[in-house]
């Protein structure tokens, strides 16, 4: 084995016809990817589903809260609205024309409202019939201002009564207008006016605490900002956007092209007025509760692959290395069996030959000892030195032959038998015997070093010829022809005997010298090795009790140490 | 003392080489080829010492020595065999048999078993007639 250089080393594959049933990488291939399949893609698709799930879930949650904040906001600032018309209405219908002519009547009236409605109300004034302001409590000196061709007060007598846009007027601060009017019976009217700052108007929104950065601000059915926006700055600024479609619900809509930039839009037509109330929202922000759920979602998801995966990963290795060994297991045994039959079939035939052969061959003993006798008894050849030396040729022929069948006999007859007291000394000579025409052949010395007081063994001499006979056979393929291979057998502590037995060859490198004993390692593949001598070797040393070690060093050779029991009980 | 001795063997030339070259060794040699044979002859002629093979068709060896010793149990039995089957041999050893001898054979040894044979014999008649 180690006369093969390292190069040429490879690891023998299973014999057909079971090779291909013995993939093992193909086995664990295929059990990952089954198993993985079953368990992942119904953990993947149920994933995939909730996330769509839940993250419709979310998108419906935060556009239904926006519509709802929507609707709430805008009653409000209809109620805002519709509570000061009423009030003017009331007064309107409460006091006659000459009444609210008195200035300090209609102060007492500005007075109240301030009161009342904490605010918001900025001056009253009271125009009749042609448009001239007649009356007027405020900051301004407007008495006598004619209104009669001004758009609001052509509407107010058109529809009774009026909300303007916001605008700053006069007075530079954005405010807007509320007017009513009462029809009196001889067919005049007159109005009353007042001017409403937008302060409460900015609270009532500012109060809204919105989610997701949002802004809540107005705007008038031509898109001017009605109210300061935290987005698109101060009052009367036109913000970029563009002005809803009327409905009369609420309504809510997205904007932007990238996701950065996506925005909720969220408005309403505030009715019997020109506003409309808007908010807006950065749908990233409003997203955020989403992104932690993905996040949670990705994070389960990765997480539970990964144990999966591992968890398949390693017990599809630990069963599929089970097989392995398993069925390692099983070939040995199968090889075993396969060669201890062989073996058995080889005694048999040895036998058989053996006794065939010996019947002509101790007749051709008895005759030629037959000649030499008459030539010795009779005395008539006895001092031709040739024709006795014929015959004691024939003789040592014969008993050359002998030897022969005998040995053959004994070979045979090893595989019959089990446990019995074994000679070692004689057993190893046995088997050096039957090497020693190879040894001959390729000047291969062979040497036996052993005391005298070698014990007897109780053991199986069948296994034990096999075991010497393959570590033998092995050094004969280590070594290079004139080599040596010298068997030590020394008694070792009490109850042991060791064998040693070593050879000058190659020796085996330090990567081969580990595996040596696994079936199916060969070094000798090319040579037609099965890698299953010294698997068997170590099986047999095992069966019987003992040990099997080997010691080797490149270009020195390689011992192998075999300890054997002094009886197998 | 010249030997008694009656070689049994299937194999004819075998036996009768083996016949005379004990003769030549001053032994007196009957020659049987089978079992049943060999039987006759021990019942007819005075037998020291019987040279038996053990794989003979027929009555093989075993058998015959078996009869032999149950009618002539004084006959010393030198068994010959082909194989190494050693059991066959100890089985025989067990029956009374004295010893055995591989073939091909050494003829010198086989004299000395005879003579051996011859020995025992003799001291087992003298202590057979001494202990009645």
């Amino acid at each position: 084995m180690n006369s093969v250089p390292p190069s040429q080393t490879e690891r023998i594959a299973f014999p057909s016809p079971g090779k291909h049933l013995m993939n093992y990488r193909r086995i664990w291939q295929t059990v990952v990817l089954l198993t993985g399949c079953v368990s992942l893609i119904p953990l993947i698709f149920i994933t995939i589903v909730d996330y769509q799930v839940t993250q419709h879930a979310i998108e419906s949650e935060f556009l239904l809260r926006t519509a709802r904040v929507i609707s709430n906001t805008q009653r409000a600032i209809s109620f805002f609205l519709a509570e000061r018309k009423s009030a003017l209405n009331f007064i309107i219908k409460d006091n006659e024309f000459n009444s609210l002519l008195s200035a300090k009547r209609l102060a007492d009236i500005l007075e109240n409202l301030q009161e009342s409605f904490g605010g918001g109300f900025m001056d009253l004034g009271m125009i009749d019939s042609d448009g001239v302001q007649r009356t007027y409590i405020g900051p301004y000196q407007l008495e006598g201002k004619n209104y009669k061709n001004q758009e609001w007060f052509k509407e107010v007598v058109d529809r009774g009564n009026y909300i303007s846009n916001v605008f700053m007027g006069y007075r530079k601060i954005p405010h807007f207008v509320i007017a009513v009017k009462r029809n009196l019976p001889d067919g005049s009217f007159y109005i009353l006016r007042a001017a409403i700052g937008i302060d409460l108007f900015q609270k009532l929104l500012a109060d809204l605490k919105m989610e997701g950065q949002g802004d809540a601000f107005m705007i008038d059915h031509a898109g001017t900002l009605q109210t300061t926006s935290w987005y698109y700055g101060e009052v009367l600024g036109k913000p970029p956007l563009p002005v809803p479609n009327f409905s009369e619900k609420s309504e809510v809509y997205e904007t932007g092209k990238t996701e950065e930039d996506r925005l909720v839009i969220g408005y309403k037509f505030i009715d019997d007025s020109p506003f409309i109330l808007m908010i807006v929202k950065e749908r990233k922000e409003l997203m955020e509760p989403w992104f932690r759920t993905r996040l949670k979602l990705i994070t389960f998801l990765i997480g539970s692959i990964t144990v999966i995966l591992t968890v398949i990963f390693w017990t599809s290795w630990f069963m599929v290395k089970k097989i392995k060994i398993a069925d390692h297991r099983r070939m040995i045994s199968l090889h075993q069996v396969e060669y201890a039959n062989k073996m058995a079939s080889i005694g048999r035939l040895a036998a058989n030959v053996a006794h065939e052969i010996n019947n002509p061959l101790a007749i051709v003993n008895e005759k030629a000892g037959l000649i030499k006798d008459l030539f010795l008894f009779k005395g008539d050849y006895a001092k031709d030195e040739r024709l006795i030396s014929l015959v004691d040729s024939i003789l040592a022929s014969v008993k050359r032959a002998g030897t022969i069948t005998k040995r053959l006999l004994t070979f045979a007859r090893k595989f019959e038998v089990s446990i019995q007291k074994i000679d070692l000394i004689k057993l190893i000579e046995e088997v050096l015997g039957f090497f020693q025409r190879e040894a001959n052949h390729r000047s291969v010395t062979l040497k036996l070093t052993a005391p005298e007081n070698i014990p007897e063994i109780e053991s199986d001499v069948g296994k034990l010829q096999q075991i010497f006979v393959n570590i033998i056979n092995n050094a004969f393929a280590a070594i290079h022809d004139g080599g040596c291979i010298e068997v030590t057998i020394k008694p070792k502590e009490e109850y042991w005997i060791e064998l040693m037995i070593t050879d000058n060859g190659g020796g085996i490198t330090k990567s081969d010298i580990h595996r040596i004993f696994e079936p199916f390692f060969s070094t000798k593949t090319k040579s037609g090795g099965t890698g299953l001598g010294l698997s068997i070797t170590y099986n047999l040393v095992q069966e019987i009790g003992g040990k099997i070690t080997v010691e080797s060093e490149l270009g020195k050779g390689t011992t192998f140490m075999v300890t054997l029991p002094l009886s197998t009980k | 003392m010249q030997p008694n001795v009656l070689v049994v063997d299937d194999e004819a030339a075998f036996a009768k080489t083996l016949a005379e070259r004990l003769a030549l060794r001053d032994c007196r040699v009957t020659v049987a080829l089978n079992g049943n044979e060999a039987m006759e002859v021990v019942q007819k002629i005075y037998i020291d010492v019987v040279i038996l093979d053990l794989a003979m068709p027929g009555l093989d060896g075993i058998a015959t020595l078996k009869a032999i010793k149950r009618i002539k149990p004084q006959i010393e039995v030198i068994m010959l065999t082909g194989n190494a089957t050693t059991e066959t041999a100890s089985e025989g050893l067990e029956m009374g048999a004295m010893d055995y001898l591989m073939k091909p054979l050494d003829i010198e040894s086989l004299v000395e078993l005879i003579n051996m044979a011859l020995k025992r014999k003799s001291w087992r008649e003298v202590k057979t007639q001494a202990e009645p």
